[in-house]
């Protein structure tokens, strides 16, 4: 078995290989880059036969992606934030052609203001478009992700494209060991691409995508759209258990660490759910019966599998790296959504916003976490959700916002001068 | 020219009699982007793959009725072009791989209004004749936003009435030369064509056929909901656009533009425009001659340029 150092985005990039792709579509945006470049370096060489393709904008990346599965290859493509969400329409749109594709996306905050450091805040506006998502932690998972995110996205029952995320320069630029699985068996894992009856070919002509009058129909193609990604639950613990056979690593839909005996579970998505791991270990060892859920599929939502995870748990905490304005963090919500009335529902679900634009959460913030949410089991009382930030990062923004106004007012004097 | 003399289109009585598109469509009555269509499709056939964008012939294809006898696919109003290139890209590949009869191969065509053409999907277009994407494209100009109610758009000439221009002087834009636009891309074909001059029409779509490449065709479309007029003028607006020169019929090809029908005694703007209730104002309550002999002016400029 040998193991590569890879970055997240080069990952990525072995997988969509590894999955003989034959068409990417794509458009550079940090930190999703270094995917595209990979690629593309590939096929200038011959050493991945796929036909590359740079388009002017997300949104005609994404047209592209899905018309070219819609007549019957397999497609990649990736992007992040600002392009995720430039092509938002046709996020929407594609996914309603029933052509299945894969599509990394490289978490990056969105603006404003604009920044280049990771949270989930474009992931979570792509929640509802019809895409299935797998979110990872560790490169090797963006590797093997890809590859099953294929199998899902093309099974029989579902046949909607699938994004797999990764947060970016946490992932896209670290380095990890990885093991590249063998090209044949990957092949052999991924099968075939079968367009079935979604193709465009002269002898067997079809309308794609055509409009519907009227809410019957349309209600119609939207709940089967629903229907076949809710089919994604089933199929992805299949594929899940064929994958650990075949590679020997095994990727629950939820992965679950030191749940079973615990009182307080921390849920979390993607790579910053490593730290809170490390945070459970140091609690653990003073004894403090905490754990930790990271759900790997957040589309279809595994509601089911959360409400038995969570069962008879005192106190759960979301912590969202994203921020719905007005509402607070998504993935709570969602919780929230899941657990409620059921019998054996923690009584306390707690909600903590952080890691928003990269900003760290360190050790001691989960240790204050967890400490907040057995309180609130203690005293039976829900806290208002907490935006974290320190004192001292608030002192730091306190003197830029000082430099800003002395600057302001240097300007302003000299302008008043030259004008006076 | 030599090359239209080896055209099998040379009067009315080679055009096909019959025609390939079905009837029923939810088309308005008198629709010259659909004359246009009918035309068009008689000569591309069914072994054409349409791509596209939203606008009024959206509803061409409404589920689970269709008046092709080939494929289709809509895709949003901005990126028709990029959905025929990914539908381009993978019969390609498909052929390259032989995972597909070449038989299989398909003529690639967009197919948006003006909206989209000179506007929101200026930026695709541009990129896949920069790409040198092999594909058709039609654009059925009826000089507005025609599926929401006609308003103005970048193709909307001056002084004409839309749901957004609606003062005494009409649009107080200009018409966007996207003829210019699209040959300055050098891109393998453009032409305009317009219903009404169906001789013009089958040689264009013809040659364009025959080329591979970016082929990029302007029908000007007589539209009777949105320009206001009587369904059966659409031919005799048709006409007049061609006669007092408001719409010159031409081609690009390698570099070179040629007028493919040039009006010698151009009949007076005024003909054109007094047919079509969204220039009324030029005319009622008293005739506004200034914005007329304007919009003549423009006219006999363009053609003072055109060397015979
Ligand atoms: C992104 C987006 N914005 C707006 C619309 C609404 N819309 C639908 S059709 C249309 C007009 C398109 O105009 P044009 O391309 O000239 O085609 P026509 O309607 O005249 O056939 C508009 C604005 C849309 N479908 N998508
Ligand atoms: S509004 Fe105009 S372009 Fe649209 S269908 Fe009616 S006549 Fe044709």
């Amino acid at each position: 078995m040998t193991r590569s150092l890879l970055t997240g985005n080069g990952a990525a990039a072995w997988g969509a290989r590894l999955a003989l792709s034959d068409y990417v579509p794509a458009f550079p945006i940090t930190p999703q880059t270094e995917i595209i470049e990979k690629i593309s370096r590939w096929t200038e060489r011959g050493e991945m036969d796929a036909r590359m393709v740079t388009m002017e904008s997300e949104h005609s990346m994404i047209t592209a992606a899905a018309s070219a599965a819609a007549s019957g290859i397999r497609v990649f493509s990736a992007t992040s934030s600002q392009g995720l969400l430039y092509g938002m329409e046709m996020l929407y749109t594609v996914s309603g052609w029933r052509a299945p594709f894969v599509l990394v996306n490289v978490s990056r905050g969105l603006a404003s203001p604009i920044t280049l450091e990771p949270d989930h805040n474009d992931i979570m506006a792509a929640r509802d478009c019809g895409f299935l998502q797998i979110h990872c932690a560790t490169c090797q998972e963006v590797l093997d992700s890809t590859l099953m995110a294929y199998r899902l996205a093309e099974d029989q029952s579902i046949r909607l494209p699938v994004i797999v995320n990764m947060d970016g320069f946490y992932l896209s630029f670290t380095r990890e060991p990885v093991e590249i699985p063998q090209a044949e068996k990957a092949a052999d894992f991924v099968g075939e691409y079968d367009p079935q009856n979604i193709r465009f070919r002269a002898s067997s002509p079809v309308s794609q995508a055509v409009a519907v009058l009227g809410g019957a129909p349309y209600s119609y193609f939207r709940y089967e759209s629903h229907i076949a990604a809710q089919n994604g639950i089933a199929v992805y613990d299949q594929l899940r258990v064929e994958f650990a056979e075949t590679f020997g690593r095994d990727y629950p839909a939820i992965e679950s660490y030191c749940c079973e005996d615990a009182d307080i579970v921390i849920v979390m998505l993607g790579s910053f759910a490593t730290k809170a791991q490390v945070a459970v270990d140091q609690l653990r060892k003073t004894g403090v019966k905490v754990g930790l859920l990271r759900p790997r599929l957040l589309r279809p939502f595994p509601a089911a599998l959360f409400r038995e995870l969570l069962s008879g748990k005192s106190g759960v905490a979301v912590v969202d790296q994203n921020i719905s304005m007005g509402l607070g963090g998504v993935l709570h919500t969602e919780l929230a959504g899941a657990l409620y009335g059921q019998a054996d529902a923690p009584r306390q679900l707690l909600s903590f916003i952080g890691g928003l634009g990269g900003r760290d959460i360190t050790l001691e913030e989960f240790f204050e976490i967890v400490s907040v949410t057995q309180n609130a089991v203690a005293q039976q009382k829900t806290p208002p959700p907490r935006l974290l930030y320190t004192e001292q990062e608030m002192r730091e923004m306190r003197k830029l916002q000082a430099a800003a106004s002395v600057e302001r007012n240097e300007l302003n004097n000299s302008g008043a001068e030259t004008n006076g | 020219m030599a090359e239209q003399s080896v055209s099998i289109y040379r009067s009315m009585k080679d055009l096909p009699s019959t025609h390939l598109l079905g009837t029923g469509t939810p088309m308005c009555a008198g629709c010259g982007g659909l004359e246009a269509l009918n035309q068009l499709y008689d000569i591309i056939g069914e072994k054409s793959v349409f791509v596209n964008a939203a606008g009024c012939m959206t509803l061409l294809s409404v589920y689970p009725f269709t008046p092709f006898r080939g494929s289709w696919l809509y895709t949003a109003m901005a990126s028709a072009p990029a959905g025929a290139q990914g539908v381009r890209d993978a019969l390609d590949i498909l052929i390259q791989k032989k995972r597909m009869n070449p038989d299989d191969d398909m003529q690639v065509v967009v197919l948006t209004g003006d909206g989209s053409a000179y506007g929101m999907g200026l930026s695709a277009t541009s990129a896949a004749m920069e790409r040198e994407l092999n594909f058709l494209y039609i654009c059925y100009d009826n000089e507005g936003y025609g599926n929401t109610g006609q308003q103005f758009s970048a193709a909307t000439p001056h002084g004409a009435k839309t749901a957004t221009s609606t003062g005494s002087a009409g649009y107080p834009g200009y018409k966007k030369d996207l003829f210019a636009i699209w040959a300055a891309h050098k891109p393998a074909y453009v032409a305009t064509i317009v219903g009404a001059e169906p001789v013009d029409l089958a040689r264009k779509i013809e040659k364009a056929m025959s080329m591979k490449g970016p082929r990029m065709l302007i029908a000007l479309s007589p539209c009777p909901t949105g320009w206001d007029f009587d369904p059966k003028e659409t031919v005799a607006i048709g006409k007049l656009a061609v006669k007092t020169g408001v719409w010159p019929l031409k081609e690009y090809v390698d570099g070179q533009v040629q007028h493919t029908k040039v009006p010698r005694e151009r009949r007076p703007v005024e003909d054109y425009l007094e047919l079509q209730g969204r220039y009324r104002h030029l005319f009622e309550p008293e005739k506004n001659v200034r914005l007329i002999s304007e919009i003549q002016k423009r006219v006999d400029d363009y053609w003072s340029n055109v060397e015979d």
